[in-house]
């Protein structure tokens, strides 16, 4: 059995994919399953006078329809985090309710669910409720939210926030913005995005009046959590007698993390009429109703000394939260956004503030990143735009103020301003791998040659820092998480020496039945084959957080080792019993306990098979071979990288064109590097996809303007380059596989290399600033401007 | 209505709405779930499968628009002993494929692809497959994929 951490195994999962037979939420079909239709308010901010639904209770095929009325007495969708004022104000929480009987608070929200026969009679029945609103006064935007006599969002409130936050030294801020020489001060606008995980959320409801046991098929990030909040805080319904069941799950980035009031709505309906009932969001309604991402408004300032030293950095944010408050909301803003400004540099003093604000649109929550995007962006466009002011190369800027290099180990963790303290880097070495991989300097005169040809070439560089293997339960407690965030693994060794391995983590894409089967066999010295990875039950898997903040192999992984560990210990103990030897004198061995120095030993299977079948057994130990471990990580682990993009922008028509994407990550050790590739460049095309196409847009009244893939550009195969992905390795010093976490890292650091490229490219023609997305016409607009 | 047609060389034959789309025929009447429902506006090509030879979106075109006619599904592509069509080789070979949702409509672009023109470019993968979203992999590996089953012919 050879080595199989740091192999790109092919992965296990793809047969099923190739061939067609995987298994999403909507595939499946129940026994005299029913099919649910919400209906939806139009409006973004209406009071409900009335709903009929006689027509609709009447129609073809239904079996019942409910309002806001009938799930009034039902606890709303609660949040996860709680994140008080600063006042100490205990932060607010209006009731998000799963369906809404009074006033509706955007478009999307749920008014009436119709259940009947087919889908489409559900839908033609939906047709027939008759809703008669008053409209009221709507605001979509933060920071107008926050303006004296802005419309508010729920009533009950003296005004639209939910918190005011802050984080880091003011006085010493101050002090170090007065000091400075140069001051680089920008207005960031980090716009709403949209998920937009191909498959769309598909839950079914599954009450079983024999056994009183409820199941809920869910396109989940985390089933168990999902139970958790709707059995506990939703319905009150026995979490012993509920089962929750994410099979293969269409994608996630972090949309599907949440508790959605569709999942409770199911589940409860489906004890009402003592019949499955299946719903599945059509896209439109899913760009209505996924909890959105980012939506920041932004001041920061950051000031220099005259040679070019950080000495203070100032944010200030509004952060748009929507009108209720998703799962993890309230965290996103502040504690994944606030704790990484201080970025890979060495910036003495740092000071944030944030309002988190209530808004008539859907509720913001965790997209890819979740955090620590927005707070790279800033730091990374104050940084490029400081350098071209100052007249300095932004390499250079960059690598000046860089944390120098700490493993951890012989030197300790770095502490920062803003709370944290990494665990490991050397950011300077991935800058220089990064500048070699592109040939920096060759290409700095080939832009001038090119600009001399009228020809607009910009280079763009992001440093990005992150914090993942989400998180010491313990640290989290103490900021507000209303959860732990450890992870749960269960080993189970089968009599014939097969390894079952049951996991908390979730894969949507990110390919756990291949690397943590690598891991297992690596481990054990068995065969991948001999080792399935079981997840997404709650019945089979003891208990779960879930996957999302690039945790899965980090946390999940590492409770997989520790269950593994206790199955080689125990292990040892058998072996050395039927070898007659002490335990140590033995060790393991490509799947073998052998006696050192001699030529006996016992295979891994056969100290399997003695376990199960224990005729010849050590005395006081227990059959069997099965251990369960929670893993609770010490510290966060904080990936990091250089990006550099190359652009071209054609300034007749604003299009940017990527010529070439360089991408140095350090993700600590890797299990799989094809799959880390795989995920670095998923994120890549997200995070240019922000810089360079998408965004979601409220008008004034609340319509979401960009509710379909015809309006929200998300990029397509033409839209990208072929990536150039290279990496270094510092492990983490914190966890038993050295592993960092790669599933954001593309998403985090790519906005900013692109918007930084494009503002170099067309930097001669007076172009400082762009507001994302840069698509051509703005980016035209903004050329067009500036010659006039 | 009734609607008959020929689902991987096998004759089928259901009563339908005559709103029924092809591609709920295939989920809902047949129980080929393989194919893919990502938007509502024929966007993402998700539902793409092969009808009388082109590949289309199953999407756009009523199960009652294909009486007669002939279709392979994802579920159809390999050979009846179960070996795999070089381009859902390529994927597994080329990691061109995540959560998979996806994958069977990617696929079944790239047969076409393949069909027209057996030695695409970068450039012409990216032109063939701008139909089809993928939100996971940013489409290098996909282009990679379809390079290596075109280098299998």
């Amino acid at each position: 059995m050879g080595k199989m951490i740091g192999e790109p195994i092919k992965r296990v999962e793809d047969q099923r994919f190739i061939t067609g037979t995987g298994e999403y939420t909507d595939d499946i079909v129940l026994p005299r399953m029913t099919h649910a239709y919400i209906l939806r308010s139009h409006l973004a901010h209406a009071k409900i006078k009335s709903v009929d639904t006689t027509a609709a209770k009447s129609a073809d095929g239904v079996v019942a329809v409910f309002t806001g009325e009938d799930v009034a007495h039902i606890n709303g969708i609660p949040t996860g985090w709680q994140v008080n004022f600063t006042d100490g104000e205990v932060m607010r929480e209006p009731k998000h309710p799963l369906l809404v009987k009074d006033k509706v608070l955007h478009v999307g929200d749920g008014v009436a669910i119709v259940i009947a026969e087919s889908k489409e009679q559900a839908r033609d029945a939906g047709d027939l409720i008759e809703v008669d609103y008053e409209e009221l006064p709507v605001v979509v935007d933060a920071s107008k939210a926050l303006e004296a006599g802005a419309p508010m969002v729920h009533d009950e409130l003296s005004d639209n926030r939910a918190f005011d936050w802050q984080l880091g030294d003011k006085a010493a801020t101050d002090a170090g913005m007065a000091q400075a020489n140069h001051v680089t001060k920008m207005k960031i606008r980090n716009q709403r995005m949209i998920a937009n995980a191909i498959e769309p959320r598909s839950y079914i409801g599954d009450y079983s009046k024999a056994r009183d046991q409820y199941t809920l098929y869910t396109s989940s990030q985390n089933p168990h959590v999902i139970r958790l909040l709707m059995c506990a805080f939703v319905l009150g319904i026995p979490e012993h007698k509920t089962r929750v069941v994410s099979k293969d799950v269409g994608g996630g980035f972090g949309s599907k993390i949440f508790h959605y009031a569709e999942e409770a709505l199911v589940t409860w309906a489906s004890q009402q009429i003592a019949r499955p009932v299946k719903w599945t969001a059509e896209r439109s309604e899913a760009f209505v109703t996924d909890a959105h991402g980012r939506d920041h408004n932004t001041t920061a300032e950051m000031g220099f000394d005259k040679d070019g030293n950080i000495t203070a950095l100032r944010v200030h944010t509004d952060a748009n939260l929507g009108a209720y408050l998703s799962t993890f909301a309230p965290a996103i803003p502040t504690y994944l956004y606030g704790t990484l400004l201080q970025g890979q540099y060495v910036t003495p003093a740092i000071h944030v503030t944030v309002n988190g604000v209530f808004t008539h649109t859907t509720p913001v929550d965790a997209y890819r990143g979740a955090g620590r995007p927005e707070a790279t962006y800033l730091l990374e466009r104050l940084i490029d735009t400081a350098a071209a002011e100052m007249g300095m190369d932004p390499a250079e800027l960059r690598m000046k103020n860089f944390i120098p290099a700490f493993d951890g180990v012989d030197q300790p963790g770095y502490q920062t301003q803003v709370a944290l303290q990494y665990d490991s880097g050397d950011y300077e070495a991935t800058m220089r791998k990064a500048l070699d991989v592109l040939g920096y300097n060759d290409l700095r005169k080939e832009q001038e040659e090119a600009r001399k040809q009228g020809r607009h070439i910009g280079i763009g560089f992001s440093s990005y820092i992150e914090a993942c293997g989400i998180a010491p339960s313990a640290v989290v407690g103490s900021l507000g998480a209303r959860a732990g965030l450890y992870e749960s693994a269960n080993v189970r060794v089968q009599p014939t020496g097969k390894v079952s391995v049951h996991t908390g983590s979730h894969s949507h894409g990110q390919g756990h039945d291949t690397t943590f089967a690598q891991v297992a066999a690596d481990h054990l010295g068995i065969a991948l084959e001999d080792i399935e990875i079981i997840h997404g039950d709650t019945e089979q898997v003891p208990f779960g957080m879930g996957t999302y903040g690039s945790r899965s192999l980090a946390v999940g992984g590492s409770a997989i080792v520790k269950a593994l560990d206790k199955v080689k210990e125990k292990g040892a103990k058998v072996a050395a019993h039927l070898l007659e030897a002490s335990e140590q004198d033995l060790e393991y061995v490509d799947g073998k306990w052998a006696v050192k120095g001699t030529d006996k030993s016992i295979s891994f299977g056969e100290v399997a098979l003695a376990s199960y079948v224990p005729h010849n057994f050590p005395e006081g130990l227990e059959p069997g071979i099965e251990f369960n471990s929670f893993y609770d990580p010490a510290n966060f682990t904080y990936p990091f990288g250089t990006y550099i993009a190359v652009v071209e922008v054609d300034v007749e028509t604003g299009t940017t064109e990527i010529k070439r994407f360089v991408a140095v990550d350090d993700v600590g050790n890797v299990v799989n590097p094809m799959i880390v590739d795989g995920q670095v460049h998923g994120g890549l095309a997200q995070g240019i996809g922000q810089a360079l196409l998408e965004g979601a847009v409220y008008d004034e009244s609340g319509q979401l303007t960009t509710g379909t893939y015809l309006d929200y550009a998300m990029p397509r195969a033409d839209d990208l380059p072929s990536f150039e992905v290279d990496r270094n390795v510092t492990p983490c010093p914190h966890n038993p596989l050295g592993v960092k976490g790669c599933g954001e890292a593309g998403a985090i650091g790519s906005t900013p290399a692109i918007v930084n490229a494009v503002v170099d490219a067309l930097r001669p023609l007076g172009i400082k600033d762009l507001e994302m997305p840069l698509t051509p016409q703005k980016v035209w607009a903004a050329i067009h401007n500036a010659n006039a | 209505m009734k609607v008959s047609m020929t689902v991987n060389e096998v004759a089928v034959s259901h009563d339908v709405e005559p709103r029924t789309l092809l591609v709920q025929f295939l989920r809902e009447n047949l129980g080929l779930t393989g194919t893919h429902v990502g938007c509502d506006t024929s966007s993402c090509g998700a539902c793409t499968l092969i009808v009388n030879g082109e590949a289309v979106k199953s999407c756009s075109l009523l199960a009652a628009q294909c009486e007669g006619a002939e279709v392979t599904t994802i579920e159809g592509l390999a050979a009846s002993d179960g070996t795999l069509h070089r381009i859902q080789e390529g994927f597994r070979e080329k990691h061109g494929l995540q959560c998979g949702y996806c994958t069977p409509g990617m696929i079944m672009s790239s047969v076409q692809l393949l069909q027209r023109n057996p030695n695409p470019s970068d450039q012409e993968i990216r032109h063939a497959l701008e139909g089809n979203f993928c939100r996971c992999t940013g489409y290098d590996n996909i282009v990679k994929a379809v390079q290596w089953a075109a280098s299998q012919s």
